[in-house]
């Protein structure tokens, strides 16, 4: 039977298990004279049948869907007798065998790889078999138990609820098993990446230019994973963006929250937030058609030598990206900021600006920095405008006009197309994948606690 | 006061004050001006992109079609009925180059005939083919027909409003004459470009539509929408109505708060690894896609929801309560319904998200290069906003107009769902 028909059986069983719950429910309190008899109202009734019938039956089947696979493929990949030794050739060994067994494989095989893929779909047919009939078993079978147990004091709304209620637990820890699914996934591909490529290396290497041997003696073989250069090729672009957003971000801040009237206020504010709303391949293709030229050719018109995938078009890209991000943040902190601070340096003779410089932004500062913080860490983790508008080559250098490349570039290239999954070029990724996480973690986590503690103090 | 300031006359300290006065006030000045033009260079930002994308985009609603006249020869095209199996052969690109040197009778020499057929699309042939499908009647006749013109072509006639000389690119003297003479005669016209909406990505770029895009970026919205929606409220629901304040519910709290802020690639990473490498789903699935996108937006959602949850006034709460309703059933009956329009809000901008997202599903392989429309969740598919990176690379000119074009469509989707938003909440939402 397929997936699909036999999630819609399962379904349909749970309504029917609904309507019975009730109307079992319902000539039940008829007989004994009214729904006052009853300890929950019919439809709690209902609900309970119905948990009864479907949850568990579904659950079975999650769990069986997950891991059916892997338990097939040990179970064929045991009969062989003389496996290779690498996981890759046991992949392609596996992947044969698949294929002999959907006949998509014409031809010649040997015997034994047929007789593998023969068991293989003797496996997943009786395997698929024997999941309809545990699953519909459990699901008829339980939802009779629950109408059998039935009876007029059972308190099944609590029950329900109470089932309920871990339904929400689990919807909330969602976030947890996110965290959990992200440094799993990051963390184990990078340690089978630290196994060939030495951590110091990694860290402190100054080449990067990430190629395997396709043979032992091949010339330029071993590959360089020294993740310098794209440390500071990271590192410059986020700092041209956040020399544009800092002071732009900041200073239409304060305008708007100290200078502004109110409709200039709603204008602009609403404006500027669209800066927000574009999404980032749009900045990319703006930054690689119109900036990229623009910056090339007046580097050119000053006698200078731009790259025409120059960090600072990027840069200067990402940090318009990044300007309703901090103003919108030091907005917050700013009317966070008591008025009567704000009244007493008036009050004192100071002009506003003074006010602002002096008063104002002092007290705001921690929440600014905060702000600052967040803010880097986007630019830090930004993809598509530097994979669109920064360069591919790893280039150790200082000055803005030529090409770098950045870890999110690289993650990029690594991992478009198709990969092996234990060449120290793709492992790479999820080795620079982890540092990239890591590092946002810790900006994002510092930061928050900032701003959280600089709340605390006017509230 | 110093004793240097006491031996001063009462003009001269007035004098100073003055002079400090004026020189604080300059920099008062200063400062607002500062402000002034922050807010402008931020405006400014805005304005440029979008002149710069429209600009560059509004061409691509439009594409040059010639006119021919075209004979359904049965022995050009090598056919003598119409059924299935024969126009799989027939030779549509024969009868094409026939009209074509029927219009232009003066070319004789190999490289001059080249360029002649070059004038039109390499898909025209499909259109003809489609034509004589619905309308086996045609074989044999004669029939004026609008066939699509090559990309080259029709970059050389976009260029020619901008200047006399027009952009020639790969256009010869002699095709650019020839299209002057289509051009006088009416016979070369620009008409609204259908293909864009109703194609899927091609490499030619006059065949190249956004609709298999399009469909991708809906069904992979609809799973995320699917799976994030519910768990996002059901998770604001816990944590606003039930989580009693302990450690385990702080860490929910910490983990959310930086899940908000963890780059997109890094989800990208983790569908790769865990969802494609170990439970060995479909690459460059919507389904996929989708369940990537709604790990990502499951902050934003959780978020905003409960903001929401929080803004309905605890009197509601107390008086279900009070009125002998269990707590699960104030909150599913009382306090969700009201707080429904901001969650539905958060939702609306939280699916804007992913809609406009694009690096973590180049992980997943959505960058694949896909010519048909998916039908469903597990086909093969593109995104919008990954056909827009695709298509950003590719070489030709012509496409560099379709890239504009597609953002447009995509800011114009982006527009309507945060439009959609505002009036929902302004609409909807109590104030109490």
């Amino acid at each position: 039977m397929q997936t699909s028909t036999l999630f819609a059986l399962l379904l349909l069983l749970i309504l029917v298990a609904y309507g019975a719950g009730i109307s079992r429910a319902l000539t039940v309190a008829h007989k004994r004279g009214g729904l006052r008899k009853l300890a929950a109202l019919p439809g709690y009734y209902g609900s309970y049948t119905a948990l009864w019938c479907g949850l568990p039956a579904l659950l079975l089947l999650g769990t069986w869907l997950i891991f059916d696979d892997a338990i097939i493929r040990a179970l064929v990949m045991d009969r062989i007798a003389d496996k290779p030794d690498t996981i890759a050739g046991q992949n392609l060994l596996y992947a044969q065998i698949q294929n002999l067994a959907s006949g998509r494989l014409i031809g010649d095989a040997a015997p034994q790889l047929q007789e593998a893929a023969l068991q293989l779909n003797r496996l997943r047919t009786g395997s698929r078999n024997l999941q309809a009939a545990l699953s519909l078993i459990l699901a008829v079978g339980l939802g009779a138990f629950a109408l059998l147990r039935f009876s007029p004091e059972l308190r099944a709304r609590e029950k329900v609820e109470q089932v309920l209620r871990w339904v929400l637990l689990t919807c909330a820890c969602a976030a947890i098993f996110t965290t959990v699914g992200i440094l799993l996934s990051v963390l184990f591909e990078s340690l089978r990446f630290f196994q060939t490529v030495s951590l110091t290396e990694f860290l402190f290497g100054l080449h990067w230019s990430p190629q395997m041997a396709l043979r032992a003696d091949q010339v330029g073989s071993s590959g360089a994973f020294g993740a310098v250069p794209l440390i500071t090729g990271t590192l410059m672009v986020s700092v041209i963006a956040m020399f544009v957003a800092v002071p732009v971000g900041l200073m239409s801040a304060i305008y708007l929250a100290e200078y502004a009237s109110k409709r200039v206020r709603a204008l602009a504010k609403p404006v500027l937030e669209i800066l927000a709303g574009v999404p980032t391949v749009v900045y990319g293709f703006f930054a690689a058609l119109t900036v990229a030229p623009f910056v090339r050719d007046l580097a050119a018109s000053l006698g200078l030598q731009a790259s025409s995938e120059s960090a600072l078009a990027a840069g200067l890209v990402m940090g318009v990206m990044i300007i309703p991000f901090v103003s919108s943040l030091s907005d917050d902190v700013i009317n966070a900021v008591p008025q009567s601070l704000r009244d007493g340096a008036l009050g004192l003779g100071s002009t506003r600006s003074e006010t602002v410089r002096k008063v104002v932004i002092p007290a705001a500062l921690p929440g600014i920095v905060g702000g600052v913080l967040l803010a880097v860490s986007r630019a830090i983790g930004e993809t598509m405008i530097v994979v669109m508008a920064a360069g591919l080559t790893a280039n150790l250098t200082a000055n803005p006009l030529e090409s770098v490349t950045t870890v999110t570039v690289q993650i990029v290239t690594l991992l478009v197309g198709d990969q092996e999954f234990d060449s120290p070029k793709t492992l790479a990724a999820f080795a620079l994948g982890l540092m990239l996480f890591i590092s946002t973690l810790m900006l994002n986590f510092v930061a928050l606690h900032v701003v959280k503690k600089y709340r605390e103090q006017y509230d | 006061m110093t004793d240097t300031n006491r031996n001063l006359t009462q003009e001269q300290v007035r004098q100073r004050i003055e002079q400090h006065l004026a020189s604080r006030h300059r920099k008062e000045k200063v400062f607002r001006g500062l402000g002034i033009a922050s807010v402008a260079f931020g405006i400014l930002a805005v304005l440029v992109l979008f002149t710069d994308i429209i600009s560059k985009g509004s061409g691509a609603f439009v594409q040059s079609a010639i006119q021919l006249e075209v004979t359904y020869d049965p022995l050009v095209l090598g056919i003598d009925k119409v059924d299935e199996e024969s126009l799989t052969w027939a030779n549509f690109t024969g009868v094409i180059r026939e009209a074509l040197r029927e219009r232009f009778p003066k070319v004789q020499s190999r490289s001059e005939k080249r360029e002649l057929y070059s004038l039109v699309s390499s898909g025209a042939p499909f259109t003809l083919r489609k034509r004589l499908q619905s309308d086996p009647e045609l074989l044999g006749k004669t029939q004026t027909v609008w066939l699509t013109a090559d990309d080259d072509v029709d970059t050389f006639v976009k260029s020619l409003s901008d200047s006399k000389e027009g952009f020639r690119g790969r256009t010869s003297d002699q095709k650019a004459e020839w299209i002057q003479q289509l051009i006088d005669s009416g016979e070369l016209k620009k008409r609204f470009n259908t293909t864009f909406f109703t194609q899927g990505d091609s490499r030619e770029p006059e065949q190249a539509g956004i609709r298999a895009a399009l469909l991708g970026s809906f069904f992979t919205l609809l799973v995320t929408l699917v799976l994030s929606f519910p768990i996002g409220v059901a998770a604001a629901i816990y944590l606003e109505e039930y989580a009693p304040k302990n450690k385990w519910t702080d860490l929910i709290e910490v983990n959310i708060n930086n899940l908000a802020a963890v780059p997109s690639i890094v989800f990208g990473l983790l569908g790769l690894a865990i969802f494609i490498n170990f439970f060995e789903l479909p690459r460059s699935a919507p389904l996929v896609g989708g369940l990537v996108l709604t790990l990502m937006t499951l902050p934003t959602i959780i978020i905003s929801s409960r903001a929401a949850l929080k803004a309905v006034p605890p009197s509601i709460r107390e008086a279900a309560l009070g009125l002998g309703a269990s707590r699960m059933q104030t909150i599913f009956h009382h306090v969700l319904p009201l707080a429904m329009p901001g969650m539905l809000t958060g939702a609306i901008i939280g699916m804007a998200q992913a809609l406009g997202e694009t690096a973590p599903l180049l992980m997943i392989g959505m960058v694949a290069f896909i010519v048909d429309v998916p039908t469903g969740i597990t086909d093969p598919a593109t995104v919008l906003p990954v056909q827009i990176f695709l298509w950003a690379d590719s070489p030709e000119r012509a496409f560099v107009e379709r890239t504009s074009a597609a953002i447009m469509v995509l800011l114009s989707f982006l527009i309507a769902m945060n439009t959609a938003a505002v009036l929902l909440r302004k609409k909807l939402e109590r104030r109490w």
